[in-house]
């Protein structure tokens, strides 16, 4: 057991702290996606490799060593400032690594640069209306017509659809294989003729999902990643990495000190909220499973730079454990307030800009979102526990 | 960095679980239930002779000296056994209060014979943590007199560590006179459980005990580690059980390990289990690398825990249907002794409160927003 970094990241942290110093007063709010303010401000991270740090310069990263110790160090500092942090969303964190692993020469030169530098935004169009928890019966369909695919269909549940310039889209190519061999992982210009973009307004308040039509789409036979029918394992080689992404546990440390100072400012009769023993003891409770997810976070951490470390167990529970305690979470805080935790958008006496709610909510669209929570305990009893799938029910 | 058992640490364990797989098998534990002392002290032995005596006893005393983690890596092999043995008191507890706070005297007469094998030392801090029924000890002079209620490891022991209300820790020698021994019967049959009654009996301080409570503290903090891994290791063992027994006992024409509401049950208590092996080590290695934050990870793992545990000691036991509630499976001694775990050293609601004082939840002033003054327990 070794938590120190050691010594060898002492100067690459003081470096990273100086260039967080030096660059305090950067403020990009307002300034619109694909600006040349954003794309300047993501260009300098990666000139001195505080992002895409280990693609290669060719494609527009870095072009330094993997090192994810050095990774982490540099989301520990930037965690601590108020300055812009590196862009993400899902075509730096799913499309680039797969172009990388899977697809061709030209396609690495047109996509990974620009992506990187924040110039192309992305959408993934993968869910549709019936086909949520069972994705590989997914029915948009391409069609090969002469050097042009043909698509039609529906997606849902696209985030960023709006603004986003390409998709990365799961589609129907070979109507007669079985349903995981029938699939091609193509790339959908956004401004092709035939796509609509309709909103999804969701409980929280906000439309963060969209609904995308695609209507005698066109675009290039080239335009697909993988050979015809691999679609599948295309988009298998990044969801892992989604799933893991959506309960940051540092994220949850932050947020369970915000509930601590929470509880100490609220009163009831003038006493403090965190001085009234039930309350008390369901923080104390959230606090214990924050500390194990730490814990499980630490190990994963490790296991990604030690060889030999089983954490197939560990790495499977994160979404399904780390969502719901965040929903816990926000939901303690809701009641800590009682009747004002109610309150929401611009009311009077409204705390912290109503975040309490809104994540209260957005966790509850987290469990269900990006693999429901069902799902993935079915995933960690078939993959982790060995235990056997249900049996098929003929012709679905 | 790494996060993880070493080498030295995986093998201890998988030693211990080899040795009791072979030594101490359901049969033996039955047998040791009904009360077969010969062959809780034949299981005994056998550890003994795998060193889990001298872990924590210095070298200069002739023990190993090694760290927590070895001594929860222990801990939790014991507990997927459900070993019917001595070990977070007298071995654990018992030789850390005597090399934080005992005489160089006391040190001799005792360290050597722990790691040796050759002497059991119980530990008795229940009216420390939460006295029941007003008992408690108060010393006269060279004498202490009053009651002990669930002295940890003190069935056969040479000699006890009591605490009083103050945290003061006083050694006892178990032949001397005024003593009385009262067997008291729990569920869990694979460690029993004694009240003791002392009447004027000559004790003798650890001195660095007096006027501080950071001795006890420590001593507590490393029993309610042991406690915790010794149900995760044998929570461990139910979930592995309940699968098991899913894949093999068929309804409906399939193995009932297909059905989703088994699946569900079976990830459910995997998920919430993972992370305590996780946790156990962290807390562990803060206990001796981390003194900021020993003692708030110490607690929150003994919580933490035993609210897992008792959530799985109940879903495996479902899992295995009727079969789960009988005495011929004997999946209840691993459910006991994760129960009787739980309310050792402080149930989860006292730990918690403990917790809470330990980040001076109680001091802070109403009303205004406080800094982050509880410190972050993994970003230090």
């Amino acid at each position: 057991m070794e938590l120190e970094y050691g010594p060898e990241y002492d100067d690459f942290r003081a470096e990273v702290k100086s260039f967080v110093k030096e660059n305090e007063g950067v403020n990009l709010i307002g300034k619109s996606l694909r600006s040349s303010d954003r794309v300047d401000w993501q260009q300098k991270l990666i000139d001195h490799g505080y992002f895409a740090r280990s693609i290669p310069k060719e494609y527009g990263g870095f072009g330094g060593d993997m090192d994810i110790l050095k990774t982490r160090i540099i989301a520990e500092e930037f965690a601590k400032s108020p300055i812009p942090k590196p862009l993400g969303g899902q075509g730096i964190q799913m499309l680039v690594p797969t172009l990388l692993e899977l697809g061709t020469e030209d396609q690495k030169q047109a996509y990974v640069k620009p992506t990187l530098r924040g110039e192309i935004i992305w959408c993934q169009g993968y869910s549709e209306p019936n086909s949520g928890s069972d994705l590989a019966s997914l029915q948009t369909k391409g069609e090969l017509d002469g050097d042009e695919w043909v698509i039609n269909g529906q997606k849902i549940w696209t985030s960023t659809a709006k603004f986003a310039q390409m998709c990365f889209c799961l589609v129907r190519t070979e109507p007669d294989a079985p349903k995981h061999q029938g699939i091609s992982y193509l790339l959908i210009p956004m401004d092709t003729p035939g796509i609509e973009i309709r909103p999804i307004m969701q409980m929280t308040g906000d439309a963060d999902f969209n609904e995308v039509f695609f209507t005698d789409v066109r675009i290039p036979a080239t335009n697909i990643v993988g050979e015809r029918g691999e679609g599948w394992k295309v988009a298998n080689a990044t969801l892992t990495h989604e799933r893991g992404s959506l309960a940051d546990p540092d994220v949850m440390m932050n947020r369970l000190y915000a509930l601590i100072d929470l509880m100490k400012s609220e009163t009831i009769d003038g006493e403090r909220v965190i001085d009234k023993p039930a309350f008390r003891d369901r923080l104390l409770r959230v606090q214990g499973k924050v500390l194990a997810q730490q814990a499980n976070a630490l190990r994963l951490l490790s296991s990604s730079i030690n060889k030999g470390q089983d954490t197939t167990m560990a790495r499977f529970i994160t979404k399904l454990i780390g969502t719901e305690l965040r929903h816990e979470l926000e939901g303690l805080a809701i009641d800590a307030m009682g009747e004002m935790g109610t309150l929401y958008e611009d009311s009077p006496h409204l705390r912290d800009s109503g975040s309490w709610q809104m994540s209260y909510m957005y966790f509850l669209g987290l469990i269900i979102g990006g693999g429901t929570n069902q799902i993935q305990k079915n995933i960690i009893s078939e993959r982790a526990l060995g235990m056997p799938k249900e049996p098929k029910i003929p012709g679905a | 960095m790494y996060f993880g058992l070493s080498e030295e640490q995986q093998s201890l364990e998988d030693n211990i679980k080899k040795y009791l797989e072979d030594n101490a098998s359901l049969d033996s534990i039955k047998e040791v239930a009904g009360g077969d002392s010969a062959k809780s002290a034949d299981i005994h032995k056998g550890l003994l002779e795998l060193g889990i005596s001298g872990l924590m006893v210095p070298e200069e005393y002739g023990g190993l000296e090694l760290d927590m983690l070895f001594a929860s890596v222990v801990s939790g092999a014991l507990g997927s056994g459900t070993a019917p043995v001595p070990y977070a008191g007298a071995y654990v507890m018992a030789p850390i209060a005597l090399t934080l706070a005992g005489t160089d005297t006391q040190k001799e007469n005792w360290l050597p014979k722990i790691a040796g094998g050759e002497a059991v030392v119980g530990i008795g801090l229940s009216e420390y943590v939460g006295a029941r029924e007003d008992a408690a000890i108060t010393a006269s002079g060279k004498t202490i007199s009053g009651r002990c209620l669930f002295v940890i490891d003190a069935k056969e022991a040479d000699a006890y560590i009591l605490a009083n209300k103050a945290g003061e820790l006083y050694l006892v020698d178990a032949k001397a006179k005024g003593i009385s021994v009262t067997d008291l019967v729990t569920v869990d049959k694979t460690r029993p459980s004694i009240e003791l009654n002392l009447d004027n009996v000559e004790a003798e301080l650890l001195p660095g005990s007096e006027n501080n409570q950071d001795i006890i503290n420590k001593v507590l903090d490393a029993g309610r580690l042991m406690l915790a891994a010794d149900s995760i290791g044998a929570s461990q063992v139910m979930l592995d059980k309940a699968v098991a027994y899913s894949l093999e006992r068929k309804q409906f024409g399939r193995v009932i390990g297909s059905f989703q509401a088994v699946k569900h049950m079976c990830a459910e208590m995997a998920a919430e289990l993972e992370p305590c092996h996780s946790m156990i080590w962290h807390a562990s290695h803060c206990y001796d690398h981390d003194p900021s934050q020993a003692r708030l990870m110490a607690c929150h793992t003994k919580a933490h825990v035993s609210e897992v545990g008792k959530q799985i000691s109940k879903t495996a036991t479902e899992v295995h249907g009727g079969m789960g509630f009988t005495d011929e499976l004997g999946l209840h001694y691993w459910f006991k002794r994760i129960g009787l775990n739980r309310q050792l050293l402080g149930s989860p609601e006292l730990v918690r409160e403990e917790a809470a004082r330990i980040q001076n939840f109680d001091q802070s002033p109403a009303g205004g927003q406080s800094k982050k003054e509880v410190g972050n327990p993994l970003l230090v």
